[in-house]
């Protein structure tokens, strides 16, 4: 009994050692994907904290639960990617202070005036497909519906437990409004199956068992820049896709505001814009179009972009899950 | 009246306290919860259909897995083969396997473009589907069969060899041994099977809807998960957590009534080997062959899949895996001494007093997000909880294999105590000298078996990690979901085949030395 107690000590004190030197700490609260090797977390540590003169430390896991849960004694200082259809929630706590940046000049296709939340990259939702399984994928939403049942298999996220579900939800809304249930039932018999996430979706689909997957313009450039494949691609639809962007904020009962202010200041840097693209495979949020990685300036990109404001994607959550749960439960 | 007081009297400190943290931890973090939300809040239609759902699921994933472990429980028994022990332990993989790790195997040999579908076409059959209800079915069979099987095996190991001796020389027929010998063997072990996995599958969440194929495969679980993550709705969080437990104690009463002890009384510990007259003839091994040859195909195949796909890539394994994989096996084998520590006086107390059962059950029971999220509350005012963050890992390991651990002894010892109770009481053997000399040796089989079962389980957990994680501090489960999050799909895969060697070689190891500590 004694020595494994005190092999617990050991392992949940080198988890703490980490942080026992004397520069002031700020605490960033993020995502399980962005904190990993492999996430564009390790780099942005290391790029701030040579500036700051301060230790930055990631917290990973449900961002926005875990800062409810804490309420105004949270250790957070800031946190890190916050999706648009919980800022709705997090805006009315009344715990996140403004961010002071200038968002005149952002590099995206919808004009951002938030105070509190500051994108700092974006994708838009799109279905990709591998060019060489799939022959006729669809050119339209629209085509997209009518195609017969049996013209491929798409798999998709729950819109219950992923952010890319509830995003495809305020899609098919945006585009169909009342006919939006219509659209489901159309849709569903292409459906192989709902995935609770986004990284179960895209495993169905690299295995070759989906031929079409719920994932994001940006995802094919992946492929051909970390694996030299470019027979992913996704499917443009003139429609329009669905604008996704990934949010941070600062908190207002932070111990060191200044060094949470900086690094606000720090997400719109061409240091850490420089490095999303192929940290998290997205569109940085202020980059001109030029500097990015010639893979990305060479994505196929849809004309049109959609996005509902936090409001009416908030009003239209609930009746959206309930048209979509009546369309599959046919 | 007088019996019972004493019975009472002389449960031991440690059971007591065993089932007390374990009621802290379930119940206790979900009223952490439900206070902290202000109360429950009521339930919606759609809860009610998932509910129904959840129901009926896991009650039609036990009946199926239970009779269907039966044949393949009783070939094992009767049949004697090269590598059968090796087979034995085989057969346990898919139990201990991450879910979504076991989903893509599935997939790989059931899917559209599957193994399975791959043979039909040629011969003009319409491919099978995996997804929906069934595909959720034939998941939780995958998991569980081998749990079955395993539980009805340990049964009919503890007849003793006598009675099949007896049996022959009364010219029994293998009709006669099945009423006389088996049925009731499978009386008192087939409940309990049939609960353990309907708890399981009652908290299925990835697996339903995975393979689900939709909204209408939505489970409890899932709905909690909505609750907290899209409505931050914690009290109809609570009000489901609380319809999960009451689902599951209902279900554990149910099947108490219907245990019996299967009581044969001492044999002499010789084992039990097959004896031809009651294996039946040709017929009988046919069947039997076709039922150990159909499970293993069943079993197997899926994971031979993933181990095949994801080997070629464990040498090109990112730096990152071998630290999480380090702190995996730690947890792994300190969880399995904490549920050893809760499990074993727990089920020495459970095969007289209810009670004792029911709190080693509890764990199971739990939505382990109100339980992390509970833990996190209550530890919150303390503490930083992402400095117990493996702790809180290791505990919760701990707890949730507890209720397997549970299952698996009590028949084991209610045999014991009914075999060897007076005999001790004569010889006042008490305490410690009667656990050292008589207990802990005559229950090393089931002992071996549960750490086995324990440690491979607490090494292919998510769990709790994703709560209270720092982002430095990672499991081989989460490393793997994050390699997977990262687009590094065949990097994951990778790590799953580490993940399914490690697991298997400590299930296996362990589960050995419990034969081997065996005086039998």
């Amino acid at each position: 009994m004694k020595t494994h107690l005190m092999l617990a000590g050991a392992l949940s004190l080198i988890a703490t050692m980490a942080a026992a030197e004397d520069k002031p700490v700020l605490t960033v609260y993020a995502p399980d994907y962005f904190t990993s090797e492999w996430g564009p977390g390790p780099a942005i540590e290391k790029g701030f904290e040579a500036t700051c003169d301060c230790d930055l430390k990631f917290v990973a896991g449900d961002v926005l639960p875990r800062i409810l849960l804490e309420g105004d004694k949270t250790s957070a200082d800031v946190a890190i990617g916050l999706n648009t259809d919980v800022t709705a929630k997090a805006r009315a706590t009344g715990l996140f202070a403004p961010h002071n940046e200038d968002t005149s000049d952002l590099t995206m296709p919808v004009k951002w005036d938030d105070p509190i939340f500051l994108p700092f990259d974006w994708s838009e939702l799109a279905f990709v497909y591998d060019k060489t399984k799939l022959k006729n994928p669809p050119t339209s939403f629209q085509d997209l519906l009518d195609a017969p049942d049996d013209a491929y298999k798409i798999v998709i996220e729950d819109p219950r437990s992923s952010v890319a579900g509830l995003s495809l939800l305020l899609w098919v809304k945006d585009i169909y409004g009342d006919k939006a249930e219509e659209a489901w039932t159309k849709i569903a018999p292409k459906v192989l199956t709902v995935t609770p996430g986004w990284s179960e979706a895209y495993g169905m689909f690299t295995d070759g068992e989906a031929d079409m997957v719920l994932s994001y313009v940006t995802s094919p450039a992946y492929h051909i820049m970390a694996e030299e494949d470019d027979s992913k691609a996704a499917a443009i639809f003139p429609e329009g896709h669905y604008f996704t962007p990934e949010l941070v904020a600062q908190l207002k009962t932070s111990k060191h505001p200044e060094l949470a202010q900086k690094f606000m200041d720090y997400v719109l840097s061409p240091d850490f814009q420089g490095m999303i693209a192929t940290a998290n495979w997205s569109f940085p949020a202020k980059l001109p179009h030029d500097q990015l990685p010639e893979v990305f300036q060479k994505l196929p990109m849809p004309d049109k972009t959609l996005y509902l404001g936090e409001a009416e994607a908030e009003k239209l959550r609930g009746p959206a899950l309930e048209e979509w749960q009546r369309a599959f439960s046919r | 009246m007088a019996t019972r007081l004493l019975q009472i009297r002389g449960t031991p400190i440690w059971a007591v306290l065993a089932g007390a943290a374990l009621a802290a931890l379930v119940l206790g973090t979900l009223a952490a919860v439900a206070l902290r939300a202000g109360g429950l809040t009521g339930l919606r239609e759609t809860d009610l259909a998932a509910i129904r759902f959840t129901l009926w699921q896991a009650a039609a994933s036990a009946l199926i897995s239970c009779a269907l472990a039966v044949p393949v429980a009783r070939a094992l028994h009767r049949r004697r083969f090269a590598g059968r022990g090796l087979l034995i332990s085989l057969l346990g993989a898919p139990f201990i396997l991450p879910v979504i790790v076991a989903v893509f195997g599935l997939i790989a040999v059931f899917g559209r473009r599957g193994l399975v579908n791959a043979a039909l076409a040629p011969l003009g059959i319409d491919p099978i589907s995996i997804y929906g209800a069934q595909g959720v079915i034939v998941a939780h069979v995958f998991f569980n069969l081998p749990l079955a099987t395993r539980m009805i095996l340990h049964g009919w190991e503890a007849i003793p060899a006598e009675r099949f001796r007896l049996a022959a020389t009364l010219g029994f027929g293998p009709a006669e041994v099945t009423r006389h010998l088996e049925r009731p063997m499978l009386r008192s072990v087939l409940p309990g099977a049939f609960l353990a996995i309907f708890l399981v599958c009652l908290t299925s969440f990835a697996v339903a809807l995975t393979l689900g194929g939709g909204p209408r495969a939505t489970t409890v679980e899932l709905a909690i998960y909505q609750a907290f993550r899209f409505d931050f709705d914690m009290g109809r969080a609570a009000s489901l957590a609380l319809v999960q437990v009451a689902i599951s104690v209902a279900a554990l009463l149910i099947a108490a009534r219907a245990t019996l002890p299967s009581s044969f009384g001492a044999g002499h510990d010789r084992r039990a080997a097959p004896i031809p007259q009651l294996s039946g003839g040709i017929g009988r091994a046919l069947f039997d062959a076709l039922a150990i040859g159909l499970a293993s195909a069943f079993l197997l195949f899926p994971i031979g899949t993933v181990f095949a796909r994801g080997l070629p890539a464990v040498a090109n394994l990112p730096e990152m895996v071998w630290p999480a994989t380090l702190t995996s096996l730690v947890i792994a084998l300190l969880s399995t001494v904490v549920t050893l520590a809760i499990a074993l006086p727990l089920a020495l107390v459970a095969t007289r007093q209810r009670w004792a059962e029911i709190a080693a059950m509890l764990p199971m029971t739990a939505s382990s997000l109100v339980m992390g999220t509970g833990a996190f509350l209550i530890a919150r005012p303390f503490v930083n909880p992402t400095s117990l963050a493996l702790p809180m890992v290791l505990l919760s390991n701990a707890a949730l294999s507890v209720p397997f651990a549970t299952r698996i002894l009590m028949p084991e010892i209610r045999t014991l105590q009914a075999d060897y109770d007076r005999l001790a009481a004569s010889l006042g053997l008490r305490g410690i000298a009667r656990l050292r000399l008589l207990t802990v040796p005559r229950l090393a089989r089931p002992l071996g078996f549960s750490a086995g079962l324990t440690a491979a389980f607490s090494m292919g957990d998510l769990g709790v990690i994703t709560l209270f994680s720092d982002g430095q501090t990672r499991t081989l489960p989460l490393a793997l979901f994050q390699l997977m999050g990262s687009y590094r799909m065949d990097q994951a895969a990778g790590a799953a085949s580490l993940l399914l060697i490690l697991t298997f070689a400590l299930f296996w190891a362990l589960d050995r030395a419990g034969h081997h500590a065996d005086p039998r």
